[in-house]
């Protein structure tokens, strides 16, 4: 078997097109992450035992399930009840949620984190409840989830890959189409696993000056 | 807070004499018994002293008034109205969280370890009621802050954050903070206990001034024997969950009664 | 559904059962050794481990998966496609596993080094005998988040073709085109499966902590709550 160069550059265009696909699903997924775990993390906090309990119980299953499934489940089944989208679309939906579910317990984290004493104060100033927590207890809480939160969108890139199986056009799924014309598959597969890889590590380094910088936060 | 108060001390015959008033309260952590069907009434305009060993159950009374704790059995009215209860149809119901929250408007609460919020400037943290709860306006909530502010000594850190501020600086800030609100019922709970003494006699000065310039209801825990002699109307002294003793600071510190008393005022007044 | 299906799912449960614990064997194979390379004093162990780790820990499941399945036969090694997925879970896992190996390692207050090396015990001895003991029971809880992550990603080798539980599902839904029925009920098997997961650690923990005499501590739903805040 011999390495093909040209064959290598023929297909680079194309698998860094899939990348740039791969990276907005990342991003767009991410925002959506951060965006329902929070949603999720509030609404587990309710008082109200009908709605913490439900949603409870629906974090932890999604958590605990494959993000794979969860993903045909979005693009197969949903438009069985009239909810169409793109591969992209259900992609970047199945990211989100199950991202949220970590972001999720990143803030409940840092919400624990504000001490007992903030909402004695809110208490003592007779602040609404809604009050409270946009302006003093979100305001605390957030900034320290920032570091953690890192964590979780290198993770949730990691898992990019996976919307090969509802043909999102990602790296995996252009070398497959790559292969379907060629037949030669070793430099396809390597040379998008090794684009993953490097972006991989890339964003991770990134990551780590962000929260090297931002990590220690003091509010 | 209105017009100064006269030199004599308001005492529970006085018309007012049930502006609050606890009855049968009772409240246990586990199985340790906090309090025990705890009876007593605060006027309008007294300043109430709460002494007595750590444990006995005086910060307890302050947090069930701020509705920070819940009591297990028992009744607290504050102006004629159940804090914790509803009436309907003749009956005493829980009450609703709104009900609550209304009869609370006017009670606030110092605390020991002061409570700022750190995300706010000193300025906001004095304004954010203010705006929010009592619908003042910015301008005129940061107006009336400025003069809060400048009274307790700290005019010139209005652009500060607290992490930025002594933790005496500090205290004065959330006395600012709760002044603003425009309090019937000041609670101060321990707000000289984490500071030095040298400092912690700045913030006394500051209350001092409050209570002879206002007729705020006040329920203060201290260990400052010298300071609850000087303000208070009433002493009230707890042990275990009972008040002991209940009498006006010069009786109570020159000829305390009883046994508990006399040997809990000599701990302290050795200490200091 | 029809008795074929049935046996279909049976035998992908079957292997999505082999695919977690097989993978966790050498997750746990891979996490002792990167983990102890790690906090070794050969330098150059301590870079392998370092490598391996921020290697494996980069190189999702599916990219290892696809490469193992598809490239390497290039090379002319054909692995058997469940120990690919095996190997790359493992691989993967592995890595994380390590990081815990190495935190619990460090974790054995300096005191026990201290009186190790008093007894004369050689390193050897002193990791075997007394560190590694009492490292084990702070790595469980971590592993336990590691075990369900896995069986998470496990599913991923469906993509390579390894007839596991959610292959099978899709072969199912092919057939019979009920996309609800078929995932949904793949969603609620693996729900299962995490749940028996969870409470087999939890009792594996117990033990654990009764074994170094320390109280178990108490509320399995919290430390299934926890799991997410340890795990990345």
């Amino acid at each position: 078997m011999s390495w093909d160069w040209a064959y290598i550059g023929d297909m680079m265009p194309l698998l860094l097109d899939g990348l740039r696909t791969a990276l907005i699903a990342t991003v767009i997924g991410f925002v959506l992450a951060m965006v329902l775990g929070l949603v999720f993390a509030l609404l587990r906090r309710s008082k109200t035992a009908w709605i913490s309990v439900p949603v409870g119980f629906v974090v932890e299953f999604i958590r605990s399930t494959p993000l794979l499934v969860q993903l045909f489940f979005l693009f197969y089944v949903l438009p069985q009840i009239g909810i169409e989208m793109s591969a992209l679309v259900a992609g970047i939906v199945g990211l989100g949620l199950h991202y949220a579910t970590y972001t999720s317990e990143v803030y409940r984290a840092g919400i624990d984190g504000v001490p007992p004493g903030q909402w004695e104060a809110a208490t003592a100033l007779n602040l609404s409840t809604r009050r409270t927590w946009t302006s003093v207890i979100l305001p605390q809480a957030i900034p320290r989830s920032i570091p953690a939160l890192g964590n979780y969108l290198i993770a949730l890139f990691k898992d990019v890959p996976q919307l090969v199986a509802i043909t999102v056009a990602e790296p995996f799924t252009v070398a497959r189409e790559v292969i379907a014309e060629s037949f030669k598959p070793f430099e396809a597969i390597t040379m998008a696993g090794l684009l993953y890889l490097i972006a991989a590590f890339v964003l991770s380094y990134f990551g780590r000056l962000v929260e090297r910088r931002y990590g220690t936060v003091r509010v | 807070m209105t017009e100064a108060t006269s030199a004599s001390p308001v005492r529970d015959d006085t018309a007012n004499g049930e502006f609050i008033s606890f009855d049968g309260i009772g409240k246990q952590f586990g199985s340790n018994v906090v309090l025990k069907d705890l009876s007593f009434n605060v006027g309008f305009g007294e300043r109430v002293s709460l002494i007595g060993p750590s444990g006995s159950g005086k910060t307890t009374i302050l947090r069930m008034l701020m509705t920070l704790l819940r009591p297990d059995s028992g009744t607290i009215m504050v102006n004629g109205k159940y804090l914790y209860h509803e009436e309907r149809n003749g009956a005493l119901v829980p009450a609703s969280d709104a009900h609550t929250r209304q009869v609370r408007s006017k009670i606030t609460m110092v605390f020991q370890h002061f409570n700022l919020f750190p995300n706010m400037r000193v300025l906001r943290n004095v304004t954010e009621a203010p705006v929010h709860v009592l619908g003042q306006s910015k301008d005129e909530a940061e107006a009336r802050a400025k003069e809060l502010l400048d009274m307790v000594g700290l005019g010139e850190k209005l652009g500060s954050y607290p992490s930025q501020l002594s933790g005496g600086q500090q205290q004065r800030v959330a006395i600012a903070r709760a002044l603003a609100v425009d309090p019937d019922v000041l609670l101060l709970d321990e707000v000289t206990s984490a500071l030095d003494p040298e400092i912690a006699a700045e913030v006394l000065d500051v209350l001092r001034d409050i209570a002879r310039t206002t007729d705020v209801t006040m329920l203060l825990v201290t260990h400052a024997m010298k300071f609850a002699r000087d303000v208070s109307h009433r002493v009230l002294m707890f042990n275990e969950g009972r008040i002991i003793e209940d009498r006006p600071p010069e009786e109570m510190f020159n000829d305390p009664r009883h046994e508990r008393t006399q040997s809990f005022l000599r701990s302290v007044i050795d200490e200091t | 559904m029809s008795g074929a299906q049935i046996g279909l799912l049976a035998f992908g449960a079957w292997q999505t059962l082999l695919l977690t614990l097989g993978g966790a064997a050498l997750g746990l194979l891979f996490g002792f050794l990167g983990g102890l390379a790690r906090v070794s004093d050969v330098k150059i162990l301590r870079a392998i481990g370092f490598v391996y780790v921020e290697f494996f820990r980069g190189a999702a499941v599916l990219v290892l998966a696809f490469w193992f399945v598809y490239a390497l036969p290039m090379l002319g090694w054909q692995l058997e496609p469940l120990f690919a997925g095996m190997l790359a879970l493992g691989l993967n896992i592995g890595a994380y596993a390590a990081e815990v190996v190495r935190g619990a390692i460090q974790s054995v207050p300096s005191s026990q080094y201290e009186a190790a090396l008093a007894l004369n015990f050689t390193t050897g001895q002193r990791m075997r005998r007394v560190v590694v003991p009492q490292a084990v029971v702070a790595m469980i809880p971590p592993f336990s988040n590691n075990i369900i992550e896995l069986l998470k990603a496990s599913a991923v080798v469906a993509v390579v073709s390894i007839s596991e539980l959610t292959f099978n599902g899709q072969l199912i839904w092919s057939g019979n085109g009920r996309a609800a029925s078929v995932f949904g009920g793949l969603l609620i098997m693996y729900g299962i499966m995490a749940v028996v997961f969870t409470i087999l650690m939890r009792l594996l923990e117990r033990r654990a902590a009764l074994s170094v005499g320390r109280q178990p501590d108490p509320g399995m739903w919290k430390r299934m709550r926890r799991r997410a805040e340890v795990s990345a």
